[in-house]
């Protein structure tokens, strides 16, 4: 230990200046790399995300005005969550191979995957606009109805703001769900940033693998940690 | 000149026969009268009928008996939202909106019925003041930031707001402290006095309902067991009124 204190000692100056070098090959390497690689890791992003938002989006539009009718028809509450219940059991990969021979929503590509997104979105959505409204104080829906609120106006008013919370609880799972499941649309060729975690494990290349998975984590934690923030925000309790 | 309210033969029965004596009527030919400035209390047990009978009125439940009349119209005759809007209603639970404010709450009916800002400002000032609570101070707050006296008053100015002619109460003191109760029935009455309404007052609370009431009514099993003045009530030999007098 003593020796290489001294011959470090002796040398310094020498020491410095392969120190620089190294830094400096290994700098200018990895930023070749990024350079070429950002480019690329951007636009998967970038499917990645709208692959994401286009699925969550069609399953609100779906899922809330579903939620809101289940309310009104208690008697469709079980057949209809229940068959939300079933797709969301079958595996990714399996429904992606059933909807690719179907025509218009099947095929290879960005549709068959994001019909497949929304159908995993629509139960969480469903359920929580359901219980959102359902969990509506039963004194202020009568005082609304008491006072002659219609049934558009009582919706409206008292109980898509005082549900909204626990919705916007359905769009976040929903949301972190898409972010994860659509890491395997690279499969069926809708891109995102499961093409590095495929080719990554088809080339046993665990840095690919991470390529894709890292960005994909930190996507799902991201939008998670925003939608818990707004969740909070609209969170009204009747106290 | 019109009555407040009439009730005429009214009945409600349950859908499919129940088990019990009464065959599935919650309440059966009940009629009586309120004028405007009259309180009518309706005095019962749990599951007397009281509450029902209220609900029959504004129409949460469709009769299945009988005629209402509500100022003069047949309250069959009108829309349910109409109708209600035109009943003043107030509820134990209160029922006030978490998400609106005081100014909103007290201005809910009027905003409804498509009145100018201006005039629902104008209206829910003059509202607060008339319960007893500072506009000022109240109208920015929310309902969890008041203490459950000044949520029942919140209640009371909401249900005035539209100046309906007509006002419904469902044991509006039952959740308060005894105290707190006490104060609310005094400026009640003091309220009774200054406006022009027709009110039916339910509660299961003797004093309350001689305290309040020009009339009482006596619910038992679904029918009005009495209708009379609160003296006319104290000297009544039916066996039921007794049984509240002596648990009074």
């Amino acid at each position: 230990m003593t020796d290489l204190v001294q011959f470090y000692a002796r040398n310094s100056q020498e020491v410095w200046g392969l120190v620089g070098q190294h830094l400096s090959l290994v700098a200018i390497s990895t930023g070749i790399a990024i350079v070429i690689g950002i480019q690329e890791v951007w636009g998967l992003v970038g499917q990645h995300l709208s692959l994401v938002a286009i699925s969550t989006g069609i399953a609100i539009v779906i899922g809330i005005p579903l939620g809101v009718v289940l309310t009104r028809r208690p008697a469709w509450r079980g057949p209809v969550l229940g068959l939300a219940n079933v797709f969301q059991t079958i595996p990714s990969l399996a429904l992606f191979g059933f909807l690719i021979p179907l025509p218009l929503i099947g095929g290879i590509g960005a549709t068959t995957a994001i019909v497949a997104l929304v159908v995993y979105g629509l139960l969480p959505i469903v359920r929580n606009t359901y219980t959102g409204i359902a969990g509506v104080d039963p004194a202020v829906r009568e005082a609304g109805r008491g006072m002659g609120m219609t049934d558009w106006q009582l919706l409206t008013l008292v109980e898509l703001p005082l549900g909204f919370g626990v919705m916007l609880a359905g769009v976040r799972v929903a949301t972190v769900v898409s972010v994860g499941t659509a890491t395997i649309a690279a499969a069926i060729g809708a891109g995102g940033l499961g093409v590095y975690i495929f080719r990554g494990v088809a080339m046993v290349n665990d840095t690919l693998i991470l390529a894709g998975a890292v960005p994909a984590a930190l996507m799902a934690l991201a939008a998670d940690g925003l939608l818990g923030l707004a969740e909070r925000r609209f969170a009204w309790r009747a106290k | 000149m019109t009555a407040a309210l009439e009730v005429r033969g009214l009945g409600y029965e349950l859908p499919g026969k129940r088990e019990g004596g009464r065959g599935g009527h919650l309440v059966q030919d009940v009629s009586f009268t309120v004028a405007a400035g009259e309180t009518l209390v309706l005095l019962g047990r749990s599951g007397s009928g009281k509450t029902t009978t209220l609900k029959l009125i504004n129409r949460l439940l469709e009769p299945t008996a009988g005629e209402v009349v509500v100022a003069g119209e047949r309250a069959a005759g009108v829309p349910a939202t109409q109708l209600r809007r035109r009943i003043g209603y107030v509820i134990q639970e209160i029922g006030l909106f978490p998400h609106f404010t005081v100014e909103r709450n007290v201005g809910l009916v009027p905003r409804l019925e498509g009145w100018p800002p201006a005039r629902i400002a104008a209206r829910v000032r003059e509202l607060l003041a008339l319960v007893g609570l500072d506009p000022g101070g109240f109208a920015g707050r929310y309902p969890h930031e008041l203490s459950g006296g000044q949520r029942q008053r919140v209640g009371v100015a909401r249900a005035l707001a539209a100046d309906p002619p007509l006002l419904l109460l469902d044991e509006p003191f039952g959740a308060l402290d005894p105290i707190t109760r006490v104060e609310l029935q005094r400026e009640f009455q003091a309220l009774e006095g200054r406006l022009d309404k027709g009110m039916v007052f339910v509660t299961h609370d003797v004093r309350e309902g001689l305290l309040l009431g020009t009339r009482i009514g006596l619910m038992h099993e679904g029918r009005l067991a009495f209708l009379g003045t609160p003296p006319e009530f104290r000297e009544s030999g039916h066996p039921e009124v007794r049984k509240f007098l002596e648990a009074a």
